[in-house]
C-alpha cells in the first residue's frame, strides 16, 4: 500500500471516530477537544493533498479560532462535574435519519463527480494566485462574497460592542462605560 | 547603496573539503537521503527519515529547554546583581539536569474530582504545538525539515494551538487558581496573536514571500530590519512586545503570576507532567525568537555592510548554524531582560495595551509598508 493511502486511512478513520465520539460525549468540553481532532485532522489530509494555504487557515481558523472561542466559553459557563443527561429515544432516531440524509446526499453527490486520474505532479499553489483572485473582478474573482464577508464581519464587530457596553444597548449613554 | 549584493560567498571552492558541510547542509542531507534510497524501498524510506528527523528534535528541544532554563536562571541571577546558580558543574552548567532528575523522581499526585483524560492530555498539546511548529523553522542553508510555501502562516497557527493546553489544563484541574488563569492566558494569547500576525505581515508584505526559506534568501542583500526603514523597525518592536505576551513570560505572565494565582494553569500538576510545561514555556520562547531572527534579522544569513568586501569574507566565515543561533539567543535575552526588568501589567492594562496602542499602529504600520514597497523606496 502507498505512503498516501495509509496516510488517508488514518486521516479519515481519525475524522469519522472523533466525529461520533465529539456527538456522543457526555462531557462538554472532552466533546469540543473531540471536535479539535476532528479539525486536525481534516487539515491533515490537506496537507497531504498538497494544499498547504487551506491546511493553514484549517489550522488558524479552525482549530486555533473557533476551538480556543469554544473552549472559553465552556470555561466562563459550565463546570467541570456536569454532565449531559442521556438523550431520549425520539431525538436519537430524528438525528439518526437527519445524519443518515446528509451521508446520503453527500456519498451520491460524490459518486456523481467524474473524477479524472492523471498523472501530473502536484502542484504548489502559489500565495500571489490566491491573493489575486481573491481581489479579482473577473468571471472567476472572489471579490464579492470576499466584500460581503467582510461587511459580516464588521457587523459582527459592531454588534460585539454594542452588546459588551455596559448594560446593553439600552444604557448606553451610562456614565459607568469608562469607569477605570 | 549601501547594502550592496555581496558575491563573496558564491564561488565555489576549488575542492570540498569537510567542514564546508557546516555552511551548506544540503549536500549531507541529500547524501543522507540517497543512501537510504538505496538500502530500501521509498517507503521506509521516508519512514526512516522521519523517525530520524523526529528523534533529532525531541534532542534538540530536550538539550535547548534545559539550557534556556540554565540561561534564565543566569540572567535572571546578572539582572539582580546575584551569581545564580553555581555549585552543580563549572559555573553551574548542570544544575537543570540535577532539577529535571529530582523532577523525574517526583510523585504524580492525581487528582480527585478532576478530568483525568483532559488533565493528562493537557502538557501534552502544549508540547506539540511547540514541536509542530520548530519543523518548519531553517536552522540553516539546507537544514530545514520542511519547507512549506506558507512556512510563516503555519508557524503562527500552529503555535497558536499551545493555548488550548493551557486553557483544558486549567479547567480539568478543578481549582479556581488555574480556572483564572487559564482565562487570563486565553484573552492574552487570543488579543496579542492579532499583533504577531500583523507584524510579520508587515515584512510578508516586503519579502514577497511566505515561504521562510525565500524570505531568508530575500535578507542576503541586508537584513529586514534595516532595509525596511521605520516601518520594519517598529514592526520589529511590536513582535517583540507581543510574542512575549503570546509566550505567558513577564511582564505579561498573569496567568502563573505566583503572587496571585499561586502557580496559574499548572497549579496542579507535579512532576513531569509539571516540566512539560516549564519545559514548552522555553521552548516557546525559543520558537518566537527564532521566527523573530528569521523574518526581521536575516536567519541565518550573515551580517554584511555594503561594500566591506573584507569584513564580509570575514562575517562568511562564520557558519549559518552560529549566526542563527546566535541571533535567536540575542532575542531571547531580549525577552529575558524584559522579564525581569518591567512589573506585571494588570489584566485590564494588558488588553488595553493590545486593543488601544499595538493594533492601531500596526495596520497603519502595514499600510506605511505597502506604500514604501509601491514607491520602491525600500533598498
Amino acid at each position: 500500500m502507498a505512503f498516501n493511502q495509509i496516510m488517508f486511512i488514518l486521516f479519515s478513520a481519525m475524522i469519522i471516530v472523533f466525529s461520533v465520539l465529539t456527538v456522543t460525549s457526555r462531557k462538554i468540553l472532552r466533546a469540543a477537544i473531540y471536535l479539535l481532532f476532528v479539525l486536525v485532522s481534516t487539515s491533515g489530509l490537506y496537507f497531504m493533498l498538497n494544499y498547504q494555504f487551506l491546511a493553514a487557515v484549517q489550522l488558524t481558523l479552525y482549530a486555533g479560532g473557533i476551538v480556543v472561542l469554544i473552549i472559553f466559553s465552556i470555561l466562563l459557563t459550565s463546570h467541570l462535574s456536569k454532565k449531559f443527561e442521556h438523550s431520549g429515544w425520539k431525538k436519537n432516531i430524528f438525528s439518526a435519519i437527519a445524519s443518515l440524509a446528509g451521508a446520503i446526499l453527500s456519498i451520491i453527490t460524490i459518486l456523481d463527480y467524474k473524477f479524472s486520474a492523471t498523472s501530473e505532479v502536484a502542484k504548489e499553489v502559489d500565495m500571489r494566485l490566491i491573493g489575486k483572485s481573491l481581489l479579482s473582478v473577473d468571471y472567476d474573482g472572489y471579490v464579492l462574497p470576499f466584500e460581503v464577508i467582510s461587511i459580516l464581519l464588521l457587523a459582527a464587530m459592531i454588534a460585539a460592542i454594542v452588546v459588551a457596553k455596559n448594560g446593553g444597548p439600552a444604557k448606553a449613554q451610562s456614565p459607568l462605560i469608562n469607569q477605570k | 547603496m549601501l547594502f550592496d549584493i555581496v558575491s563573496a560567498n558564491s564561488a565555489p571552492l576549488p575542492s570540498e573539503p569537510w567542514w564546508r558541510v557546516f555552511y551548506d547542509f544540503s549536500s549531507l542531507t541529500q547524501s543522507i537521503n540517497t543512501s537510504l534510497n538505496d538500502a530500501m524501498s521509498p517507503f521506509w524510506t521516508t519512514v526512516t527519515e522521519m523517525l530520524i528527523i523526529g528523534v533529532l528534535f525531541l534532542l534538540f528541544y530536550a538539550v535547548v529547554g534545559l539550557f534556556l532554563v540554565y540561561a534564565e536562571r543566569k540572567v535572571c541571577a546578572f539582572m539582580q546583581n546575584r551569581l545564580g546558580p553555581n555549585r552543580v558543574g563549572p559555573f553551574g552548567i548542570f544544575q537543570t539536569i540535577a532539577d529535571l532528575v529530582k523532577l523525574l523522581f517526583v510523585e504524580l499526585i492525581p487528582i480527585k474530582n478532576a478530568d483525568s483524560f483532559l488533565f493528562n492530555l493537557a502538557p501534552f498539546i502544549v508540547i506539540i504545538a511547540g514541536f509542530m511548529a520548530l519543523a518548519a523553522i531553517p536552522f540553516a542553508m539546507g537544514l530545514h525539515a520542511i519547507d512549506l510555501n506558507i512556512g510563516v502562516l503555519y508557524v503562527i497557527a500552529v503555535s497558536a494551538m499551545g493555548v488550548i493546553g493551557v486553557l483544558l489544563a486549567g479547567w480539568s484541574s478543578n481549582n479556581k487558581y488555574s480556572l483564572i488563569g487559564a482565562m487570563r492566558s486565553g484573552a492574552q494569547i487570543v488579543s496579542y496573536e492579532l499583533s504577531v500576525g500583523l507584524s510579520i505581515i508587515t515584512i510578508v508584505i516586503l519579502a514577497g514571500s511566505m515561504q521562510l526559506s525565500e524570505i531568508v534568501e530575500a535578507q542576503r542583500a541586508g537584513w529586514f530590519i534595516f532595509r525596511g526603514h521605520i516601518p520594519a523597525f517598529i514592526a520589529f518592536i511590536i513582535f517583540l512586545i507581543s510574542s512575549t505576551a503570546e509566550t505567558n513570560r513577564g511582564p505579561f505572565d498573569l496567568a502563573e503570576a505566583e503572587s496571585e494565582l499561586t502557580a496559574g494553569y499548572h497549579t496542579e500538576y507535579s512532576g513531569i507532567k509539571f516540566a512539560f510545561f516549564f519545559l514548552a514555556e522555553y521552548m516557546n520562547m525559543f520558537i518566537v525568537a527564532s521566527i523573530a531572527a528569521t523574518v526581521f534579522l536575516g536567519g541565518w544569513m550573515p551580517f554584511h555592510v555594503g561594500n566591506w568586501v573584507g569584513f564580509n569574507i570575514i562575517m562568511d566565515f562564520i557558519p549559518p548554524f552560529f549566526w542563527y543561533i546566535g541571533k535567536t539567543f540575542f532575542v531571547i535575552f531580549l525577552m529575558m531582560w524584559f522579564k525581569w526588568t518591567f512589573p506585571r501589567l494588570r489584566i485590564d492594562q494588558l488588553l488595553t495595551l493590545e486593543w488601544k496602542f499595538l493594533l492601531p499602529i500596526n495596520l497603519v504600520n502595514v499600510l506605511i509598508m505597502a506604500f514604501i514597497v509601491l514607491m520602491g523606496w525600500h533598498f
